[in-house]
């Protein structure tokens, strides 16, 4: 297994809501991927962005920019 | 084959509607259910087609609409979803059993309901409308078109009403979804039921539905939906919330498909076409003695069907003579619209149904005319 790193990890109300992010995202060419939700932050299934911590700031602007809202923004190492 | 039974299902599609669906398989997982690039092109392939339908019907956001196998299902949902024993609906005779049959299952149930009958032109009247509000009306129930006569209701007039009163307004466009205009936003369309084989040119088995942001419908169903596996309860999130289980995404890529073809060659050119053809058909039979043409043809807002008899011959009949003998498809009988057939006092004889699409002819057209003034004359 790889070595884990801190990263930001963008939860979504809906898997809709997760590929608006991805569209929204891939359109702009802004940083990060879907992932399935680790099970540090629930074991329900799911998809969230994954981004790496010095893009936070700069990904939560683009967001509030887009009238994308997230269900939470977690830290994990990954 | 002269194919004349579009208001039942289209059956020539554009070709990339059928080219996306066979590329769909053995490439798309499935849609919400991981983070695997097949689930990926799923759920982006659903996406997509979401936001088409957003653009097609001027909803605010991919997320008011929801997927489902048909119009049926999508009506079933909001009907069986939104009314409670106690609530008051207005409907018409115009509407086609996936409208009726729910309701009458709500009735049973405590549901009043008003049918507004038709006048000689099987059109409503929305004064009649009006006045059937009541204090505990909760929803106007009614399709955009009949899929007898192909007269269509107006959604503004009736939008106008529901605003007046703050009654939900719940359409059933599966004539007209891909056909004709409609801005949910302008017409104050609370939920608009649709079906993907239809005028949308895609796949049997897509259907959906709109659901205004904070309209609130009871699930029919509830089980897999790829987050939040342990909560005991389904989500609650649109539009998550209204499709459980697995959804047809090969036949939603068809869908998709369909819907870049619509928005490239423009609807109102393909309207425009189909119409053209409904009228030169009009126009060809309307006159021949012992011929009855149903609905209203002094507009040319309406579906492009023309349901007529000839004399007091079995509708059956007359269409099982223009299938042998001509190889033209029509769809006799009640079509699943018995209210309308009584206001007609067509309920014995039914009616031969010929419905038009852009991808016919005028060639087509002539020889659906000669056929009928053939058999008139017989």
């Amino acid at each position: 297994m790889k070595k884990r790193e801190k990263k930001i990890v963008i939860t979504f109300h809906t898997t809709t809501d997760a590929m608006a992010m991805e569209r929204y995202c891939k359109k702009r060419k802004e940083p990060g991927r879907l992932i399935p939700v680790p099970g540090t932050i629930s074991a329900g299934c799911g998809l969230a962005w994954c981004v790496l911590p010095q893009e936070r700031e700069h990904l939560l602007k683009v967001m509030e920019e887009g009238d994308i809202t997230p269900q939470a923004v977690h830290e994990c190492m990954l | 084959m002269i194919y004349l039974d579009n208001a039942a299902t289209t059956l020539h599609k554009p070709k990339e509607v059928q080219e996306a669906v066979i590329a769909a398989f053995g490439q798309m997982g499935n849609s919400g259910r991981g983070a695997s690039e097949p689930a990926l092109k799923a759920l982006g392939t659903v996406y997509d087609a979401r936001e088409a339908l957003a653009r097609l019907f001027h909803a605010e956001n991919a997320s008011e609409i929801v997927f489902t196998a048909n119009s049926t299902e999508a009506l079933n949902i909001a009907i069986k979803g939104i009314l409670d024993p106690g609530d008051h609906v207005i409907t018409t005779v115009l509407e086609h059993n996936s409208v009726l049959r729910p309701l009458y299952e709500c009735r049973r149930k405590g549901v009043e309901m008003t049918i507004l009958t038709c006048d000689e032109y099987a059109n409503i009247s929305y004064e009649e409308m009006e006045k059937a509000v009541r204090k505990n009306t909760r929803a106007i129930i009614c399709t955009h078109a009949s899929n007898m006569t192909g007269n269509m209701i107006s959604l503004e007039s009736v939008g106008k009403i529901a605003a007046k009163y703050g009654i939900l307004f719940i359409v059933d466009a599966s004539q007209t979804a891909g056909v004709w205009e409609i801005d949910v936003q302008k017409y104050g369309i609370s939920v608009l039921c649709f079906t993907g084989h239809k005028g949308l040119m895609g796949p049997q088995g897509t259907g959906g539905m709109y659901v205004k942001s904070g309209v609130k419908i009871r699930p029919l169903l509830s089980g897999g939906s790829g987050i939040d596996s342990y909560n005991m309860h389904h989500t609650s999130q649109m539009p998550e919330a209204l499709e459980a289980g697995t959804l047809n995404g090969h036949g939603i890529a068809g869908l998709r498909a369909a819907l870049s073809f619509l928005e490239r060659e423009g609807m109102e050119r393909l309207r425009k076409r189909e119409l053209e053809l409904m009228r030169r058909f009009y126009n060809g039979v309307a006159e021949i003695p012992n011929v009855k043409v149903y609905g209203d043809f002094r507009t040319d807002r309406r579906a492009a069907i023309v349901s007529l008899n000839i004399g007091d011959y079995d509708s059956a009949e007359i269409s099982d003579e223009l299938s042998g003998r001509y190889g033209i498809v029509t769809r006799p009988g009640a079509h699943c619209a018995p209210l309308m057939h009584e206001a007609l006092g067509t309920k014995i004889q039914g009616a031969v149904r010929f419905s038009f699409s852009h991808y016919n002819t005028e060639e087509e057209i002539d020889e659906a005319i000669r056929a009928v003034k053939e058999l008139a004359e017989e």
